[in-house]
């Protein structure tokens, strides 16, 4: 302020100009912003439109009937309520193959993605030259559906747990791949250089050096995908590879009368997801927190 | 040992770190062995659970090679009803593969009531009016004859080669020359071509078999409308139908995941602690997410089609009801990151709430926001594929189908492509944006 008094009237034309182009500038902004949002609100509408007339049932029509169907799978559970301790247990195997799938599928997934992020990470490689072809293979690992491998899968090798396993452990290592190899970029190298100078190989460099330094965050991310490949593997049961999804598709396909048994699989459904959820989330805090206070030590 | 000279205290203290890390060092080279032969026992435990051994006595590896044949080649059918002696040629023995009325493949001959097949290495099979004759080179002629009773078929000398399986109602010779099948009421010819059959034009097409710079040339006339017109409604690949299931799963997922935004961006200021003191309404909005993410896309899908039906419209619905859980959370964690000096400057020039929201809170959280919104919607596109094979929408819907048939593997590996092709372009688009949104918002604010 005492710098504006000093230079006196010569300085508030500059000082007006200044606010002026601030304005300026302030009103484009909010033009842009404008003209963005009103883009982003038709495509919105005119998205939701498209959607709604090539949809069998309209929205509108649909919104009132929206209560109907978990109304009446509820009612039927309610007047079957003596069944449903026992309607649990017999699907209990279901849930157990659907939790087997995403824990094998996680698994081996984590381990291929171990391998794959190491191999693409620069200053870790193997072939350092063949950095950007790893990268390729998981992108693509990541881009291709679980649901096209399984189904190819089930027309080579039938029906089963084990396609599905297959399926969602590719796309877990293009997924974890990723992730892992953000990670390995913040390792540090001197413990690689130091086991490079006594003479260890790159396996060696690398269990021995990298693997502890990272090993808590890999095990979080693991976790939470194992949280999502539950998921995954429920879904890919309804398209016929086993599990919680292929028993449940078969209730709903039973109709009235059988809405007690898929009153049962969501409940199971929805307390294994809800379980694994908070449980994953209190570990994945322990990860990460428990390395902070190792860190503080 | 030098230490035995030092004082006691030291030397106590030494020993006792030296057990100590001993017994760390034993722990951790436990817990580094233990892990992994866990890791193995579990997988050894699956290995039985999952049945494996019964699995690759039951899995069918001719179906494998079947597909594998389908993604890189064609077949022709040349079908001869036995009973009306009328020979017809098809693409894949289709009705939209079939060749029009007075047109044939270029491979086969008519000599006045003789049909000639010709076949790659040597194998040439002609119809006769009451029976067929098949070449094979190496080998000899086999020549059949059906009637009422079955196939009346006499080989060479010797015994049959096991390419040959014969049986009274069916002969059947499969070669890499093609495939020749005679019954009692029909005698088919597959011969093998490499590549996608019919993928521009469909044989009723004029334009069918031109080259590029012929095609060209008939564009330059005035018949491009008419060429493009051909091309994309081809009865075969139907390129007009998957363009628009292709736009059909990416509106799913921006309708799913923009609107997902749009409802938890407000539910999510109830969540976090330090916009909502009151715990009841906290706890409840909380709650309210966790249900929202606890009940799986899939059990959404199911409940929402019952309701809408099916299509992109229920698709939409059910990632956006998923999704609203999990941006409710990780918005809640955003907004409880927030700076409260900014707000703090905002309320001093007397700003009412609303107004400290949007310029206190909203420029802050923003590109946090949005880059984890454009992550989702990524991820997305994915998961409409598979949500619309539940729902009946896009993509996801022709592959299942193409699936279903178990012989248009050449369709269904074309369809994988562009969805692969979708992702990836999905995948710039939205890093793209995230660079483009993140890095304006940074120099804006």
């Amino acid at each position: 302020m005492p710098d504006q008094t000093a230079h006196g009237a010569g300085g508030s034309a500059p000082a007006a100009q200044i606010r002026e182009s601030y304005m300026a500038q302030t009103r484009r902004k909010r033009l842009y912003g404008g003209v963005l949002l009103a883009i982003f609100i038709a495509l919105m509408i005119s998205g939701f439109m498209t959607a709604d007339s090539r949809n069998a049932g309209g929205f509108w029509e649909g919104l009132h009937q929206i209560f109907d169907f978990p109304a009446a799978v509820l009612s039927e559970a309610g007047e079957k309520i003596t069944e449903l301790p026992g309607n649990l247990v017999k699907y209990l195997p279901a849930l157990v193959e659907t939790l087997n799938i995403a824990a094998v599928a996680t698994l081996i997934g984590a381990m291929g993605g171990i391998l794959l992020s190491m191999l693409a990470t620069r200053g870790l490689a193997r072939w350092p030259r063949l950095i950007p072809l790893f990268r390729r293979i998981l992108d693509v690992m990541r881009a291709v559906p679980d649901i096209v491998i399984a189904l190819v899968l089930i027309f080579v090798l039938g029906g089963g747990p084990v396609p599905a396993m297959i399926a969602i452990a590719f796309h877990t290592v293009g997924a974890l791949g990723k992730l892992f190899s953000e990670v390995n970029e913040n390792a540090s190298l001197k413990p690689v250089d130091g086991l490079a100078s006594v003479g260890a190989n790159w396996s060696q460099r690398m269990i021995l050096g990298v693997m502890p330094q990272v090993a808590p965050n890999y095990l979080s991310y693991a976790l939470l995908r194992f949280e999502i490949n539950i998921r995954a593997s429920a879904i890919l049961g309804f398209v016929g590879a086993g599990g919680l999804g292929y028993e449940l598709k078969n209730a709903m396909a039973w109709g009235i009368g059988r809405y007690d048994e898929a009153a049962a699989i969501f409940l199971l459904l929805f307390i294994t997801i809800v379980a694994v959820d908070q449980i994953g989330s209190v570990l994945r805090d322990r990860l990460t927190h428990g390395r902070k206070e190792e860190l503080l030590a | 040992m030098s230490l035995a000279t030092d004082p006691m205290t030291a030397s106590v203290s030494a020993a006792g770190l030296k057990a100590r890390a001993d017994h760390l060092f034993r722990a951790k080279r436990l817990r580094a062995f233990a892990l992994p032969v866990l890791a193995l026992l579990y997988l050894a435990y699956a290995f039985f659970a999952f049945d494996v051994t019964g699995l690759v006595e039951r899995a069918r590896p001719e179906n494998g090679a079947i597909l594998m044949r389908d993604i890189y080649s064609y077949k022709t059918h040349v079908e001869r009803d036995n009973r009306s002696g009328e020979i017809s040629y098809a693409i894949e023995g289709e009705r939209k593969g079939q060749y029009p009325e007075g047109t044939r493949p270029e491979w086969v001959t008519v000599a006045g009531d003789v049909t000639t097949v010709a076949m790659p290495q040597g194998h040439e099979l002609r119809y006769y009016p009451d029976h067929v004759e098949y070449d094979i080179p190496g080998y000899g002629t086999i020549s059949a004859r059906s009637s009422a009773r079955g196939v009346d078929a006499t080989y060479p000398e010797g015994p049959l080669p096991d390419y040959i399986s014969a049986a009274a109602n069916r002969v059947m010779v499969t070669t890499d020359a093609g495939r020749v099948t005679i019954t009692r009421n029909r005698t088919e010819v597959f011969r093998y071509f490499t590549g996608w059959e019919l993928f521009f034009f469909t044989l009723q097409s004029p334009y069918h078999g031109m080259g590029f710079q012929e095609l060209a040339g008939h564009a330059l006339n005035g018949e491009a409308g008419a060429i493009w017109h051909d091309f994309w409604y081809n009865e075969m690949w139907r390129h007009a139908d998957v363009a628009w299931a292709l736009f059909e799963t990416v509106l799913m997922a921006f309708l799913g995941t923009f609107g997902a935004a749009i409802v938890a961006l407000p539910l999510a200021f109830l969540a976090a602690r330090n916009f909502t003191p009151l715990m009841v309404v906290r706890q409840a909005a909380r709650r309210l997410f966790d249900l929202f993410r606890g009940v799986d896309a899939l059990i959404w899908t199911i409940v929402l089609s019952r309701a809408f039906g099916p299509g992109p419209m229920t698709g939409a619905l059910a990632i956006l009801l998923t999704d609203t859980g999990s941006f409710g959370k990780l918005f809640s964690e955003a907004l409880e990151n927030v700076d409260e000096k900014q707000i703090e400057g905002i309320r001093s020039t007397g700003a009412r709430p609303v107004q400290r929201y949007r310029f206190g809170v909203i420029p802050q959280v923003t590109p946090v926001l949005m880059s984890q919104v454009l992550y989702f919607f990524e991820s997305n596109t994915r998961s409409a594929t598979v949500i619309g094979a539940i729902t009946g929408g896009g993509i996801g819907l022709m592959l299942t189908q193409a699936m279903i048939t178990q012989k248009d593997w050449e369709e269904v590996s074309y369809y994988i492509l562009l969805v692969v092709l979708m992702v990836f372009a999905m995948d710039a688009f939205s890093g793209w944006l995230r660079r483009k949104l993140i890095k304006g918002g940074e120099g804006g604010h």
